[in-house]
């Protein structure tokens, strides 16, 4: 009864709290800039359709052409066009940022949460987690990426669990200090069991310093496949991921300096808006909250 | 303060050795057959079954699993399956590269990314701050590898300034062409570090100058650069230091893509050359030398951190 | 009194906050003669603290207008003198302690290097001799052990004697005048009358002017000869300590010392001010206090009231009180 009515009164609170942020959020000039960006990218990927070009059909009559009005970033060394796989290129990207990013907030906050409530469980928890953290993510990735092969869900699981221990331990960070409110005692001495404790009250509580972490994620993400396709650890060519547009185009870069040039600025434009994003919502969210990576 | 590098330690075991089996069973996932892979496309079935036998790869995973951590007790990281050398040979030839490569560009992070954290927050809101967060959005934001194709083709194809790739030890040349082998990639490898050290320095910083603290050094009548290098800075320090690790750990982790880039002959090439050529006792080697490194490397980040923070250092 | 150590005329001061500009310190003078101990006192965002800052010009200037009016010390305008000269005044001339004696040292210096620091500063002495003279502070203001926690880290000290190093470090150089921004109110109360104790003791030994800035009437009877009391940005009334507590004159002044506890008397309730202090940024016709002020008239929430001479060294800011009390004693 007394923790019904905290409750009541509670999502009250959370409701006008939740009204406050989006106005801050809608204020805020980083954030609508990142948002605006990813939009923008979100609607031209969605939109590589329309082009009415197959990415992979090769011309080669066509190979080599700068940018023009009708390829706008010019074409390939076996003639396809760039614009198009570009196009194709941020679906695959955003898609595998935003797989990497919920992967790795489910099962950072799953391991969080668990660590936190469980005290048995943290010490081994925290310790693998350790271990995953004792080589660079990227090369644990790498690893990673080759061992499972060449497939796009083995670059998604591979960056996933390279993210998972830093979202964890943030998580965990935050459900810790929730454990010791009060109103926690006080769901606890009125039988709440740790399934509730868990899902109501120390996920919901972590969910702003997991949101912005799983924003920063998503950036890394891009830019860390990005790198993997570069190295060969990528979706197999001849997927049009940006990372192996720029690999396939750098012996022509002299020469044809067009065809690794597009891609790049894709992924420095995609990395850029998560990044503006995840400020915006850091300020807003969890002001004290450090850049973590 | 040597009691707690002891249990500093003694927490690294566990970690290192759920790290070893994790980079045992990771390398045993690796598809293709290294046997296969030795042999060549050519070889009879008996002759792959023979050089399986060699290698002990029929044998039960926990049988081989066990062995090598026999031989990793006795310090035998294992022989490369394609290099004909022991991986700790492999290692040691190329890790001045990866070191040379490493430190050069920290000697490029630590005082440019420090430096604008600082100058951004002491002139916070102005043009100079605005320009300061925009270079280091952009370095988190540039993709390394894309950077340094960009950048050889400007610096090295069209201006001629520096070598495109290749590496010149300090041994062979002294220090002017070893530094010109290494500050190209040196400095784009420290585009990302310097972003990330801006924005870390520059929130603490933030946060330092509005303790009260300051204010008290400025009412005892000490000028402004007094207040920010002396007052001011040491405890800015404090948080910094803190990612100090995680900043050495993405300086590694983007040196294997770099090296890639710019044909250095160090431990990223190494590793993905092992991954490539299925050299899984190589992978192995090099993987778990990388979580020992980062073992010494974060007790070494909290004995600086003693050091900056005198509450720690008394407990 | 005699020419003033420091006189304030007009500051006013004003900040930039999220709903636009508003007037924290609105048209303040105050005077303080050498040796002597005035008092401000009101509730928090009185402005009272702001003023004190801006007599050592340490407000914040990032959300600050420079400060207006003039602040008068050894012929100089403060509000005006060039930054360099100001640096020599601060912490030799004029010194300040604030009220959070937990934040306001430095956790990654020593004890000896805080005190020491105005020392080398102001006086050009070396780091040698900058420590032997911190002991002697460290004993100036009751530090037991000084020799040994002069090295010490400030994470090692009680809330308290953190005071008395902020103390030490004030009067290292031996100021004409010190400014105490609530001293006390972050202590213990036991040890809240040993600081008050030592600034006593130490402003008559050193012979310094003191401005004490409290919310604490209690600390005011135990320290003020003079009082300036506060309100909303604004004086509303000066006295000397014993004439206030005596006979107040304005209304909110009542209302501050009926809130006080009095020991021998058993209350159920305390009384208190009703209502609270208003928006700063909220524009309030005529008296600022009249929307809380027991004995309102129409006139005050339709005129600026001025402050008025009330006797002998006092004004006040209410024309009605002020009225009726020239009244009496004509009669």
């Amino acid at each position: 009864m007394a923790e019904a009515t905290i409750l009541a009164s509670g999502e009250a609170i959370a409701a006008r709290r939740r009204f406050r942020v989006l106005r801050k959020l809608l204020h805020h000039r980083s954030f609508m800039a990142g948002f605006i960006i990813v939009a923008v990218m979100v609607i031209a990927a969605l939109c590589a359709p329309l082009t009415g070009v197959d990415p992979n059909q090769m011309r080669v009559r066509l190979r080599f052409r700068p940018p023009s009005e009708v390829n706008w970033f010019g074409t390939d060394q076996f003639g396809r066009d760039l614009f198009t796989r570009t196009l194709y290129g941020a679906q695959l990207s955003l898609w595998i940022g935003l797989a990497v990013a919920v992967l790795s907030g489910v099962v950072g906050a799953a391991i969080g949460v668990l660590s936190a409530q469980f005290r048995r469980l943290d010490s081994l928890l925290m310790r693998i987690m350790d271990a995953l953290m004792a080589a660079p993510a990227i090369l644990l990735a790498i690893g990673l990426g080759a061992a499972l092969g060449p497939q796009t869900h083995s670059v998604i699981i591979a960056l996933a669990v390279a993210y998972i221990p830093r979202t964890a331990r943030i998580v965990r960070a935050s459900a810790l200090v929730t454990r010791e409110l009060e109103f926690i005692e006080a769901a606890r001495v009125s039988g709440a069991s740790s399934m509730r404790i868990m899902f109501k009250h120390l996920l919901p509580n972590a969910s702003g310093p997991l949101l912005v972490q799983s924003t920063f994620v998503f950036a890394f993400a891009i830019l860390a496949e990005a790198a993997l396709s570069f190295i060969g650890i990528g979706p197999p060519p001849p997927a049009p991921s940006w990372g192996n547009i720029i690999a396939e185009g750098r012996q022509f870069a002299v020469q044809s300096w067009w065809i690794m040039l597009f891609p790049g600025f894709a992924i420095s434009l995609a990395a850029l808006g998560m990044n503006l994003l995840g400020d915006g919502l850091r300020d807003v969210l969890d002001p004290r909250l450090k850049v973590e990576s | 303060m040597f009691r707690g590098i002891m249990m500093r330690l003694s927490q690294a075991v566990p970690v290192l050795l759920i790290f070893s089996v994790m980079v045992f069973m990771l390398m045993h996932l690796l598809p293709g057959d290294p046997a296969l892979a030795i042999a060549g496309p050519d070889a009879s079935p008996e002759a792959v079954q023979k050089i399986r036998e060699q290698l002990g790869l029929d044998r039960p995973l926990i049988v081989q699993l066990l062995e090598w951590f026999s031989h990793l007790a006795v310090g035998n990281f294992g022989e490369s399956l394609t290099l004909k050398q022991s991986v700790i040979s492999a290692v040691g030839e190329r890790l001045p590269v990866t070191l040379s490569l490493s430190f050069v560009s920290l000697v490029v992070t630590l005082p440019i990314g420090i430096g604008l954290g600082v100058v951004a927050a002491y002139w916070r809101n102005s043009w100079i701050d605005a320009w300061v967060m925009v270079l280091a959005l952009l370095g988190v934001s540039l993709p390394g590898f894309w950077v340094g194709i960009l950048s050889v083709l400007y610096f090295s194809v069209q201006l001629g300034w520096f070598p495109p790739s290749g590496y010149v030890p300090l041994t062979e040349g002294g220090v002017g062409p070893w530094l010109a082998s290494l500050i190209q990639p040196a400095v784009v490898l420290a585009l990302f570090q310097i972003g990330f050290l801006a924005r870390i320095t520059r929130s603490a910083m933030l946060d330092v100058l509005d303790q009260d603290f300051i204010r008290t050094a400025r009412a005892k009548g000490v000028d402004e650069w007094t207040t920010i290098s002396k007052h001011a800075f040491r405890n800015t320090l404090i948080p910094v230091v803190t990612v100090l690790g995680i900043t050495l750990s993405l300086l590694v982790g983007g040196s294997v893509v770099i090296e890639q880039v710019f044909a250095l002959p160090g431990i990223g090439r190494l590793i993905v050359q092992g991954i490539l050529n299925r050299d899984y006792p190589l992978v192995q080697g090099t993987m778990l030398l990388f979580g020992f490194a980062f073992v010494v490397i974060n007790i070494l980040v909290d004995i600086i951190y003693t050091i900056v923070d005198p509450r720690v250092r008394y407990g | 009194m005699a020419v003033p150590l420091l006189e304030v005329d007009d500051l006013t001061v004003r900040f930039r906050t999220d709903a636009g500009w508003m007037t924290a310190v609105d048209r303040v003078s105050l005077a303080v003669g050498e040796g002597e101990a005035l008092g401000i006192v009101g509730e928090s965002g009185s402005g009272k603290s702001v003023t004190a800052l801006s007599i050592l010009r340490l407000h914040a200037a990032a959300t600050t207008r420079m400060p207006t009016g003039k602040i008068h010390y050894g012929g100089k305008d403060l509000l005006t003198l060039p930054t360099r000269e100001m640096r020599q005044i601060r912490g030799g001339e004029i010194a300040m302690i604030f009220q959070d004696p937990m934040s306001s040292l430095n956790p990654v210096l020593t004890i000896a290097d805080q005190i020491g620091e105005s020392l080398r500063l102001h006086q050009g002495v070396d780091q040698a001799t900058a420590r032997k003279r911190a002991i002697e502070l460290l004993d100036l203001v009751r530090i037991p052990d000084a020799a040994r926690r002069v090295d010490e880290y400030p994470h090692r000290l009680s809330g308290g004697m953190r005071q008395r190093v902020m103390i030490a470090i004030a009067i290292a150089c031996r100021p004409k005048l010190l400014i105490a921004d609530e001293p006390t109110t972050a202590l213990d109360v036991t040890i809240q009358a040993q600081i008050l104790d030592l600034l006593r003791d130490l402003q008559r030994e050193l012979g310094m002017s003191v401005i004490l800035i409290t919310h604490d009437m209690g600390v005011i009877a135990e320290f003020a000869r003079r009082v300036m009391v506060m309100y909303a940005g604004r004086v509303v009334e000066t006295a000397p300590v014993g004439q206030m507590f005596r006979r107040p004159v304005h209304p909110y002044t009542e209302g501050l010392l009926t809130a006080i506890p009095k020991l021998d008397v058993d209350v159920r309730r305390l009384p208190t001010i009703a209502g609270s202090i208003p928006d700063p940024t909220a524009v309030i016709p005529g008296c600022r206090y009249s929307p809380r002020c027991p004995q309102v008239q129409e006139s005050c929430r339709r005129d600026s009231p001025a402050l008025l001479p009330a006797g002998p060294e006092r004004e006040a800011r209410c024309p009605p009180r002020v009225a009726a009390m020239a009244k009496e004693t004509v009669a």
